[in-house]
């Protein structure tokens, strides 16, 4: 689950991680008055879950009040493009009014899940505010790394190897030291999946602050965590993803016309990939789980066919645990029910095959029966 | 012959009263595999689906000589149960569950570094030895013994091409699903180490996804220690970047864990990669010759 900057300065001021003074506005009258009982200079900064917000205009400097409020009176509303929000962009429903600070040093720190140590790691880097993923690329020699082990947590000697690599030194060297072990706390503490630092600042009177703050949650974890299971935003997020979670289903809206029902994720994954071996696009990925029943697959043609573009539907079923018929049933309901225009081609294997192409072909509707995957992906593809 | 599990396999089902436990458990036993013990802290004492029931781990293995552990509890409680199972010396753990906390599993696989279990999922169908023992979730029907040993970090679609190569004729050694999540037990370079020891198996298929680079590591483990011949496929070809496809171990992350990465690393180790997930049996029949 991702959060916005500022929920994330929230959760990490809790640790003792320093940031800057600053808050939330819906509207440019609360901007103003923000920006009014900050002082000074004030920066804006829409507040969407994407990155790279500076470079589309959505991060701007404001001398003082006045100016603040004209600034987000631009960026409410706007749609913000970024690198990581597609074309259409994100529509931008508050600022963060943050005080301005003097900027002499921009540095990096992130803490990610190292799959292959199977520990997190705390990496720092000097090449601060840049895309950390194309240092990771060209210089990987500019990043520097700790591996944590949870419940042991994040050593002073591993924070301070980090801050004086990073060529901090004195008394800053030891700041940057507390406020490393600070993240860690927060990250372990959080059941975090990323905690990123980005810009990691040393303004021109040696204090460290987390400019920008990026963190993620393990879904798997929320269950533990119900308030930080509270600051999700669904306005962030595809509205049909947010209906097809309600029910249980693991769907993603993706850019083609032919719509896939499948049980299992890499089933999922190999009938899209078979889909576009056949020369089509999938619409979609839909996991309708293992344990689906009749409600949970006219949930999911529902959701599947609220896609408009949506030109063909393939349902790719292994029954194992879950049978074909049980399978059968709920699809001949659900195209009763719903009405389906578009055609449907069905590939039922496994437990029950025999007595689910039975059920369709009996049900008066007309179905596309397949015969194995590639005969599927070959005749919804034609059909679409 | 087979790996992990076979005719010695002398089953305990942690959490065997839930709703999933009974069911897998009554499933085990039809299939043919020995179930000698069930675990449910504090209904320790009864009978359930006729096997026995016990409050710990310790219990049921010193009174039962159990050495396998399936774990049907959930995914908030897997992490424990697999260390208690670990800590009573069972030899092979296998986690059924999914969405098992990620740091959850990282506490698990530091606990298991000082002993000896064998840790197989989380987030995983199972181990299959067909004829001999069934230690998971999968259909045991579309299974049939063989000289094809199968391992795949899904589900339903090790089902897919287990019924590719019986529907040809073509039997299987085991297949082993080593799970969809991030950190994960026994990786894949594991999974066909064994099978290359193992004499009856002859041809060995992986099923890998976008995500991490297990793949990459399995097949610089297959130019350097593998003589049998392997096919391979990946899924999420198509998958777009950044997202959680299903799984949570499958996202293309800093574009890094592409399936055209995987792909290459494999087919440049000799693997028989295809393409398409329909050509998975007619590729192994190919290399079986």
């Amino acid at each position: 689950m991702k959060i916005h900057e500022y929920q994330a300065k929230a959760i990490l001021a809790r640790y003792g991680v320093r940031v800057p003074r600053g808050e939330v506005a819906h509207t440019a009258a609360e901007a103003r008055a923000s920006a009014a009982s900050i002082g000074g200079r004030v920066v804006v900064k829409a507040q969407i879950h994407a990155g790279g917000r500076g470079k589309g205009g959505g991060v701007r400097l404001a001398a003082g009040p006045d100016e603040a409020e004209r600034i987000a009176d631009e960026i409410l509303g706007m749609m913000l493009v970024t690198h990581q929000t597609g074309a259409e962009g994100r529509r931008v429903g508050k600022v963060l009014i943050e005080e301005g600070l003097d900027i002499r040093n921009e540095l990096y720190l992130g803490i990610v899940i190292d799959r292959k140590a199977g520990l997190p790691v705390l990496m720092a880097s000097t090449e601060g505010g840049m895309d950390i993923e194309a240092v990771a690329a060209a210089t990987p020699e500019k990043i520097l790394k700790e591996p944590v082990v949870p419940g042991i947590g994040l050593q002073d000697f591993q924070a301070r190897k980090l801050a004086f690599g990073l060529g901090l030194g004195g008394r800053v060297a030891l700041d940057a030291a507390r406020f490393m072990t600070a993240l860690y706390r927060a990250f372990e503490d959080t059941d975090a999946s990323l905690a990123e630092i980005n810009p990691f600042l040393v303004t021109g009177d040696d204090a460290v602050y987390a400019l920008d703050a990026k963190m993620n949650f393990d879904d798997n974890a929320l269950g533990r965590h119900p308030d930080i299971r509270e600051l999700r935003d669904l306005d962030e997020e595809e509205p049909l993803e947010v209906e097809a979670g309600r029910h249980g289903l693991n769907y993603i809206k993706l850019d083609g016309n032919v719509g896939c029902m499948v049980n299992g994720a890499g089933l999922a994954m190999a009938t899209m990939d078979i889909i576009k071996l056949a020369g089509g696009n999938p619409a979609n990925f839909l996991d309708v789980g293992g344990g689906a029943n009749a409600e949970q697959v006219e949930n999911a043609f529902r959701i599947l066919l609220a896609d408009e573009s949506v030109s063909a539907v393939l349902v790719n079923i292994f029954g194992g645990i879950m049978r074909c018929d049980v399978v059968a049933t709920g699809v001949v309901a659900a195209a009763r029910k719903l009405g389906v225009a578009v055609p449907v081609v069905v590939r039922l294997e496994g437990t029950n095959a025999a007595e689910a192409q039975r059920i369709l072909r009996e049900s008066g509707l007309r179905f596309v029966v397949a015969d194995g995957m590639g005969d599927a992906a070959r005749k919804a593809v034609a059909a679409a | 012959m087979s790996i992990l599990v076979d005719k010695d396999t002398r089953l305990l089902v942690q959490g065997v009263t839930g709703r999933e436990g009974t069911f897998h458990t009554r499933q085990a036993i039809e299939y043919g595999t020995t179930v000698v013990a069930g675990v449910t802290p504090g209904k320790g004492g009864r009978i359930h689906e006729g096997v026995p029931v016990f409050d710990t781990v310790a219990e049921a293995r010193r009174a039962t000589g159990a050495n396998a552990s399936t774990v049907f509890v959930p995914p908030a409680f897997a992490a424990d149960a697999i260390m208690e199972a670990a800590d009573a010396g069972v030899e092979l753990v296998v986690c059924i569950a999914e969405g098992v906390p990620t740091l959850d599993m990282v506490r698990v696989m530091r606990f298991l570094e000082s002993r000896p279990t064998r840790l197989v999922g989380p987030n995983c169908p199972g181990i299959i030895s067909p004829g001999r023992a069934k230690v998971g979730i999968m259909p045991g029907h579309i299974h049939r013994e063989g000289p094809v040993g199968v391992v795949s970090r899904s589900g339903t679609l090790t089902y897919e091409a287990v019924g590719q190569l019986t529907a040809r004729g073509i039997g299987q050694s085991t297949a082993v699903g080593i799970g969809g999540d991030p950190i994960i037990g026994t990786p894949f370079i594991d999974a066909i180490r064994l099978f290359e020891a193992d004499p009856e198996t002859e041809a060995i298929v992986m099923m890998g996804e976008i995500g991490g680079t297990a793949e990459e590591d399995a097949a610089r483990f297959v130019r350097e220690h593998v003589r049998k011949p392997v096919v391979g496929f990946i899924c999420g070809q198509t998958a777009p970047p950044g997202r959680r496809m299903g799984h949570a171990g499958a996202i293309i992350a800093g574009g890094a864990g592409t399936a055209a990465e995987k792909m290459k690393a494999m087919e440049d180790a000799g693997i028989r990669v295809v393409r398409s997930p329909a050509d998975i049996g007619a590729a192994v029949s190919s290399v079986l010759g």
